[in-house]
């Protein structure tokens, strides 16, 4: 385990590079799905407004 | 008539409704495909007879580096169908691509100056690979910036799609300097003719991790599209039963 660790004298190299790219990766998750919900969640917003409206 | 598809992939409902059910199809595959990479990647695979362990950076790095260019050129091409046959999913597909590729051309950039260190001697140096690599993070920027700056939504489409078509000139650019100039950069080792010279137990994790990405990328693409789309169409009548499913 440790020598896997280690990564042949290159953990200092190999171990920044995994770490930052399972960054990028989660961090377009979050937004992607962020975007999505606030975008489902104005148009909801818009559509209960317009059926007021039209109530009225 | 086979364009029937086309003109119903431009239909907003019809490419939300889509995009919904297909998303979890590309997401789940794109999550095996990386665990069988990175646990071949890093566990099976011989260390390399030069770098030893440090090549492993390679199974991050080329699929970053990867998706920087086919966002890239995946954005050109639906700006310039927005463009020649105004259709509004192409725009909104195009827009949605920018923050992608930018982040994964930052990370491209990042873990390359990160393997630079201990196998060239340098974190950077203004070598026509890396540089031109830069300039696709200006570009996508660029094109972040002169959308943001337009308030007019077609406009900002139309203006944004020919800075977009113009800059795909740097995508051959950069898939071709390291075999046009003298760069540190070693040359591709995956697209090329001839055989691979890697040995399969090295080749196949990569391969999985570029597809890994790949289909990663469609499903983050048809996410932010699908948001997109709400946006632009804000008052349309389909709307009200796309948010009732869901």
């Amino acid at each position: 385990m440790m020598r896997f660790l280690a990564m042949g004298g290159y953990a200092a190299y190999v171990w920044p590079c995994y770490a930052l790219t399972a960054f990028v990766v989660g961090l377009n998750i979050l937004w992607a799905r962020r975007l999505l919900r606030s975008a489902q969640r104005e148009a909801r917003r818009r559509v209960s407004a317009l059926k007021t409206a039209s109530a009225l | 008539m086979a364009w029937v598809w086309f003109h119903k992939f431009g239909s907003p409902p019809h490419f939300y409704r889509l995009a919904t059910r297909l998303t979890p199809w590309f997401a789940w595959p794109a999550l095996m495909l990386c665990l069988y990479g990175l646990i071949g990647g890093l566990g099976f695979a011989p260390p390399d007879y030069q770098q030893g362990d440090g090549f492993r950076i390679i199974y991050v790095h080329a699929p970053a580096a990867w998706l920087s260019l086919m966002v890239y050129v995946v954005m050109a091409t639906s700006a310039a169908v927005g463009l020649i046959w105004r259709m509004n999913v192409a725009h909104a597909v195009a827009a949605s691509c920018a923050v992608i590729g930018a982040s994964f051309t930052a990370l491209a950039l990042l873990t390359g100056m990160i393997w630079g260190r201990p196998m060239w001697g340098t974190y950077w140096e203004w070598d026509p690979r890396l540089t031109s690599e830069l300039l696709l993070l200006f570009l996508y920027l660029g094109y972040m910036g002169l959308r943001n700056a337009i308030d007019d939504l077609s406009r900002a489409d139309r203006a944004s799609a020919v800075l977009a078509i113009v800059g795909v000139v740097n995508v051959p650019i950069i898939h071709y300097s390291v075999i046009w100039w003298n760069s540190l950069h070693q040359a591709p080792s995956v697209m090329k003719f001839g055989r691979p010279t890697m040995p399969a137990s090295m080749l196949l994790p990569l391969l999985a991790m570029l597809a890994g990405f790949t289909l990663y990328f469609v499903a983050l693409l048809l996410t932010r599209t699908r948001a997109e789309v709400l946006r632009r169409e804000r008052n349309a009548r389909w709307i009200v039963q796309a948010l009732a499913k869901g």
